[in-house]
């Protein structure tokens, strides 16, 4: 892997973002640090989850959508001319808000990505899909069903898939868009618990309604207001003693 | 006060009155429905039942059409249906696929839109004329199977694309997100994912098309239907009987188109009832799918 001297994976440099004439980011510069999680947080509308999508190109299905600046991951503009989108998507993995498994069997949501983006023998799958569904702590509650429909699934147990449908690409960054926001707490809990294991071995961003969830699971803070980044520093120290009355206001619920 | 309580129960009363002339007027639109197709299949039966048999079905018309059966047109019927299902099937699919998950939406794409649309409403009559003038005359495929098989399926051909648009439009943006966030291609996500999902609906809907097109008389007369043949089709080349132009021969061409009514009635009967089956596998796919969508 390559990394940028200062350990950061991902880097946006003056960004700016436009739904049409609609500007939802004004010159966002911050930088994603390995195997750390990073929180975005925010009132709603305020282009966290627009930051994110635009991290690994799924803003591009956005139809007069338009960016301006650069996204740097290790140290190459994923904007460049020369880039293939889905080779981004490859890389940098991502789970969503409400739980999206495909109407197929656990075992095939699992094989799916794999199996299109290289050939590989019905062993290594096997072997693929024990191993993201141990990493994404589901393996012990589906191992004898795996040919089920992913659908029979309870909504925890589907995000979870949809995290180990992630894993099973190997990417090297997650992102995730307020990941358990559709959940119970018990099965918040346990992504939360997960989102721990994980970073050992990705680098993670998340965006976040749920304000103690990002001061459990983050390392760093963002927080953004109106399409700006207000304020990006340590989780401890934004929400112990942040530096811009914003922020302060918004984390002890004083507006937002 | 007992004024206006009166008036409360008045306008009261008035609402339960206007509600029940409602109720009336939509129950006897049904009853009306529900009569008129059921008087017909009843007509088409009681007038039909002593030309039905055996060899009704298996037989070619014989004693200038008076007599026998009408093998060579169902065979024929059967033929053009399955050529235009092949030709359209595929063309449509394609076609919507590209409108509603390629193409950059805008005024491009709302024009085909609406060319296809006005397609859809082009009388079957002007699909004939033109299928004799490109496919019989100018490619000179002459008046034959894969003549009619290819006005038919022009003919089906918006209600195709109508259908899988649909179909591709109700699958989840969720399912082709997925796909793309695992960093599949577009076209990989479309045929994996979307198609799979969309497949039943778009048959559902082509079905119900190509059912009608089995019933049309006027696409198939220029470009396919003989008049009378005892030949049975060789190839896509050969001319075909056909069930509703055997029909309209009988009935209005004949030389005896009194006795020969029977006869008449058997052939209507025996296409009804070929679209109805085509309708019904679309009925049974349908209600398949919608047992085990769970989205």
């Amino acid at each position: 892997m390559v990394n940028v001297q200062d350990g950061s994976v991902i880097k946006t440099v003056h960004v700016n973002f436009f739904y049409g004439n609609f500007k939802a980011l004004t010159d966002v510069t911050m930088d994603f640090r390995q195997n750390e999680v990073t929180a975005l947080i925010g009132p709603s509308g305020c282009g966290k989850s627009t930051l994110l999508r635009l991290l690994n190109r799924m803003n591009d299905l956005i139809a007069g959508s338009r960016v301006e600046g650069e996204v740097l991951f290790e140290g190459e503009n994923i904007y460049g001319s020369t880039i293939d989108p889905v080779e981004i998507r490859r890389k940098i993995g991502m789970v969503f808000q409400k739980p999206n498994p495909f109407p197929k069997s656990i075992f095939s949501n699992i094989t799916y990505g794999p199996r299109l983006t290289g050939v590989m023998s019905k062993a290594d799958l096997e072997i693929l899909v024990e191993q993201s569904l141990r990493q994404a702590v589901l393996w012990d509650e589906v191992k004898d069903i795996l040919s089920r429909s992913a659908m029979m699934l309870s909504g925890g147990q589907q995000q979870r898939l949809c995290i180990a449908r992630a894993l099973a690409m190997k990417p090297e960054v997650l992102l995730m868009d307020e990941p358990t926001s559709a959940l119970d707490p018990i099965s918040t809990a346990k992504i939360e618990e997960l989102i721990q294991d994980l970073k050992k071995t990705y680098t993670i961003i998340i965006v976040t309604h749920n304000m103690q969830q990002a001061a459990r699971v983050s390392d760093m803070t963002g927080f953004f207001y109106i399409g700006k980044l207000i304020e990006y520093s340590a989780t401890d120290k934004i929400f112990t003693r942040p530096d811009v009355k914003q922020t302060e206001d918004y984390i002890t619920g004083r507006f937002g | 006060m007992q004024l206006q309580e009166n008036a409360r129960n008045l306008s009261m009363r008035w609402r339960y009155i206007k509600e029940g002339i409602f109720f009336s007027v939509v129950r006897l639109s049904v009853l009306v429905i529900v009569l008129a197709l059921g008087g017909l299949l009843f007509y088409i039966v009681y007038n039909s039942y002593q030309a039905i048999s055996w060899e009704f079905l298996t037989e070619p018309p014989t004693d200038a059409m008076t007599k026998g059966g009408i093998m060579p047109a169902v065979l024929g019927t059967i033929y053009l249906t399955l050529g235009a299902i092949l030709i359209a099937l595929p063309l449509g699919i394609m076609s919507a696929i590209y409108l509603s998950e390629y193409a950059k939406q805008g005024a491009m794409v709302r024009v085909i839109r609406l060319g296809v649309n006005c397609l859809a409403g082009v009388p079957s009559i002007v699909f004939g004329l033109f299928g004799l003038g490109l496919f019989v005359v100018y490619f000179k495929f002459g008046a034959s199977i894969l003549s009619g098989s290819l006005t038919l399926g022009f003919l089906i051909l918006p209600t195709i694309i109508g259908a899988s648009e649909e179909a591709l439009k109700a699958v989840p943006q969720a399912f082709r997100e997925a796909s793309l966030a695992l960093g599949v291609s577009k076209w990989q996500t479309t045929y994996r994912t979307v198609l799979p999902n969309a497949l039943p609906g778009i048959l559902t809907g082509s079905i119900l098309g190509i059912g009608r097109a089995a019933g049309e008389t006027a696409p198939i007369m220029f470009t396919a239907a003989a008049f009378f043949t005892v030949k049975l089709p060789s190839s896509i080349f050969d001319e075909v009987m056909a069930l509703p132009f055997h029909i309209y021969v009988l009935a209005t061409a004949g030389t005896h188109i009194e006795e020969t009514r029977p006869l008449q009635f058997g052939t209507v009967l025996v296409l009804v009832a070929l679209v109805l089956s085509v309708d019904l596998v679309a009925i049974v796919i349908r209600s398949a799918v919608r047992k085990k969508k769970r989205w």
